[in-house]
């Protein structure tokens, strides 16, 4: 049976009412990691861009390149800035899954630390992997470098691992003397590989292999190893929150960028855009890293930071000195292979 | 109408009549009998056996490549292997990743073709943003041009082995073997052999935990057996209890309890039995204590029910033609409990076999079973492929143990109880 056409048209037309009505009255929405991080933003950049004049509604998300892949491939994507990792950058990029970035309108691309700038992306904030101990046992000279970590007879215990090839390879070599800027050249080379699984040799019956970002704190705590990699807000929180004393070596950390993207053809671009530049703007940057351990990308940011803050954060200049951008692009060709490699080393 | 011409059948022929509706009644019972079967099978079907299959059929299927290549797979399909495919070849390719990397599929297959030749990804989106514009040379020379891998005949096998539709890929791999640039199976470089080595593993951990569990628990069901009922069931209670419990409950416990600053290390320290705390957990040795902990009430149960359906006549009668009890115990007991043993020992090592919560939190690096290679691969790295090869490979070692088990001790003497 036909539906008489006047009622059909009627229906369709009021579908397309709604239809537009709802991609009208979608307001800027901005994609973030949730918890402690995102209280801390909302105060520091979300509200006062709105006080400024832009509606915006905010969301969080647990990343996934394939959650981005089914928002834009599905055809009803309703996030417009959205704060990835840097291998979701890389990869989502790649897709096409974000829009380029235009930087004149973000000040240009030297306003921003060299590791910071992308194509489809700009650095959000910097973190990194360091060396952890706790600072009420080891009290006499106490480990300087990756290679104190691979030093057993002066730290006898055990010492803790992110399990996986990605950053042990690297503190591996960096243990063996390698240099920063050389560590993905050393790599990339089969010898190079067996190089640092050589290194790993030296501990390896008294590594413990963390898993989730929450281990390693706790693995200090409880005295089950002596020192640990792990990822310096951790650290900071367990400092702050248990009261505890752990030290931080900087010495040749692994950091890594989280940026804010905009995703393809989002009806908010000008919006996106304009919340892009009040976030990357130094005076509101400044105001981050008082409420978390994060370094930000603006290299005007930093020396405005509160001087108490600054040696926390990956960003302090003598932090960032000899420290290693951990390699997303290395990572995306060799994973595969180096996986299953560290997973026959680890399990012989 | 066909009715009435029934009926006038039936008048001519009753017993016709009667067979007919004899035969009528019986499908009747079969069509209820069904009927009553019919929504536990479909539960099975839609929510057990068809997604399995689906999952098990991705370690022999390799659907990506073809689909989003389809041009160069099918001029590949057509290649002796031989020297380098023709310029046709080239053209298919050129266009098919065109094709791809407008349609925003390229990712797909160049994630499968990077699980075989490391560098395959980036190969294939450098190549995918080179190719912009009117070719200014033939494609062979255009594509050599943008990277010399083009020239090189493994990376078009490559490309051919992966274009399925059906793959030894993955299940190879799962045995630690390749194929070698001339198309040969060959073993895996040794530092990337894992798969052998860990399936070994896991039975071995399997094989003990059962036999530890034949240990523990056949006394304790022996006891059982002889216990006032009133008693029996309180203790037959006890040994259920932790049924009752989380796995996940149960696992972390022990990680208390075993833990370097944990209970049991806390304890030995302050009695003096040591000077400094013991390791005992991230290891086999927490692995073994952990599983058993969890499996011990399946050898029990099985047990029990057998023991308590032996006449203790039996044994007396043994006794009374002269036999010692250990000789009454291993010529007349033993052997009546046999179809105990097997069932526990088949229930315990196969439930073993897929352990994956238990080893993860309590064992360490070269403690964990294959499950956790599955898992692995499914969550972490979501290459399904490798995780469905592993997952045959489990499932063909559970089969296979069972087939042995039914030849040596048949599964019709098995009893649950």
């Amino acid at each position: 049976m036909m539906r008489s056409p006047s009622l059909r048209t009627g229906l369709l037309a009021a579908a397309a009412l709604l239809l537009s009505a709802g991609a009208a009255a979608r307001d800027l929405t901005v994609v973030s990691w949730g918890g402690a991080y995102q209280d801390a933003q909302r105060e520091v950049y979300f509200k006062p861009f709105m006080a400024a004049g832009t509606k915006m509604a905010e969301e969080s998300w647990d990343g996934g390149v394939g959650t981005l892949r089914a928002k834009i491939q599905g055809g009803n994507n309703n996030w417009d800035v959205v704060q990835v990792e840097s291998d979701e950058l890389l990869l989502g990029c790649e897709e096409g899954l974000f829009e380029k970035l235009d930087w004149a309108k973000l000040g240009g691309k030297d306003k921003y630390l060299a590791d910071a700038v992308n194509d489809c992306g700009v650095g959000a904030i910097v973190y990194s992997f360091v060396l952890a101990y706790d600072g009420d046992k080891i009290k006499t000279d106490p480990p300087k470098s990756w290679a104190d970590f691979f030093n057993l007879q002066k730290y006898p215990g055990k010492r803790a691992l992110r399990k996986g090839p990605k950053t042990t390879l690297e503190i591996a070599l960096l243990a063996d003397g390698v240099a920063p800027q050389d560590v993905y050249k050393t790599l990339a080379t089969p010898a190079g590989v067996d190089r640092a699984f050589a290194k790993l040799d030296q501990i390896k019956g008294s590594v413990v292999w963390w898993e989730k970002g929450a281990q390693p704190p706790q693995l200090l705590a409880s005295g089950e190893v002596v020192m640990t990699d792990a990822y310096n807000g951790r650290i900071a929180a367990a400092n702050d929150k248990d009261k505890k004393n752990f030290k931080i070596v900087w010495n040749n950390n692994l950091y890594t960028i989280d940026s804010w993207v905009i995703m393809k053809g989002t009806p908010n671009k000008a919006d996106a855009e304009k919340y892009l530049v009040f976030v990357n703007d130094p005076q509101n940057q400044k105001n981050l890293p008082p409420k978390i351990p994060y370094g930000v990308t603006a290299k005007a940011a930093t020396p405005l930071i509160d001087k108490n803050v600054l040696p926390n954060l990956a960003t302090a200049p003598q932090n960032m000195a000899g420290a290693l951008y951990i390699n997303d692009k290395f990572w995306l060709e060799n994973l595969d292979k180096l996986n299953q490699r560290f997973n026959a080393w680890v399990a012989k | 109408m066909s009715g009435s011409a029934t009926a006038s059948a039936a008048a001519a022929d009753p017993a016709a009549a009667l067979r007919q509706a004899l035969k009528r009644s019986e499908r009747r019972e079969q069509l209820k009998a069904a009927a009553l079967v019919l929504p536990l099978f479909l539960f099975l079907l839609a929510c057990f056996v068809a997604p399995i299959g689906a999952m098990l059929a991705r370690g022999i299927t390799d659907s990506d490549v073809a689909r989003i290549l389809p041009r160069v797979t099918a001029e590949l399909g057509r290649w002796d292997g031989r020297d380098l495919p023709p310029e046709a070849t080239y053209a298919a390719l050129i266009a098919d990743i065109r094709a791809a990397r407008d349609a925003g599929t390229l990712a797909s297959a160049a994630t499968r073709l990077n699980y075989d030749v490391a560098g395959y990804r980036s190969l294939m989106f450098a190549t995918g943003r080179s190719l912009t514009g009117e070719l200014a040379a033939p494609a062979r020379a255009t594509l050599i041009g943008i990277d010399p891998k083009w020239g090189e005949r493994e990376t078009w096998m490559s490309l051919r082995r992966a274009g399925g539709p059906v793959t030894d890929f993955y299940l190879l791999a799962a045995l630690d073997l390749r194929h070698d640039a001339a198309n040969e199976i060959v073993g895996a470089a040794a530092e990337q052999a894992v798969f052998r080595n860990v399936l070994g593993r896991t039975l071995w951990i399997s094989g003990m935990v059962m036999l530890l569990c034949l240990l523990l628990g056949y006394p304790v069901a022996f006891y059982i057996a002889r216990q006032p009922p009133a008693r029996a069931s309180l203790l037959l209670f006890l040994v259920l209890l932790p049924f009752w419990t989380s796995l996940l409950v149960r696992t972390v416990a022990w990680v208390v309890l075993l833990q370097r600053e944990g209970i049991l290390n806390n304890l030995l320290l302050s009695l003096g039995l040591v000077t400094e705390p013991i390791r005992m957990i991230f290891n086999r040795f927490a692995v073994y204590v952990a599983m058993v902990h969890v499996l011990l009430p399946f050898m029990v149960l099985p047990l029990y029910a057998v023991m308590k359906g032996i006449p203790p006549s039996y044994v007396r009668a043994a006794s009374s033609l002269g036999a010692r009890p250990a000789t009454a115990f291993r010529r007349v007991y033993l052997p009546q409990t046999l179809p105990g043993v097997g069932a526990g020992c088949l229930m315990v090592f196969i439930q073993a076999l897929g352990y994956y919560i238990t080893p993860a939190l309590v064992g360490g690096a070269d403690d964990q079973m294959i499950s956790y290679f599955i898992a692995f691969y499914a969550s972490k790295t979501v290459n399904w492929g490798m995780a469905a090869a592993l997952s045959i490979m489990l499932l063909a070692a559970t089969l296979a143990l069972y087939a042995v088990y039914n030849r040596l001790v048949g599964v019709e003497k098995m009893r649950l109880g």
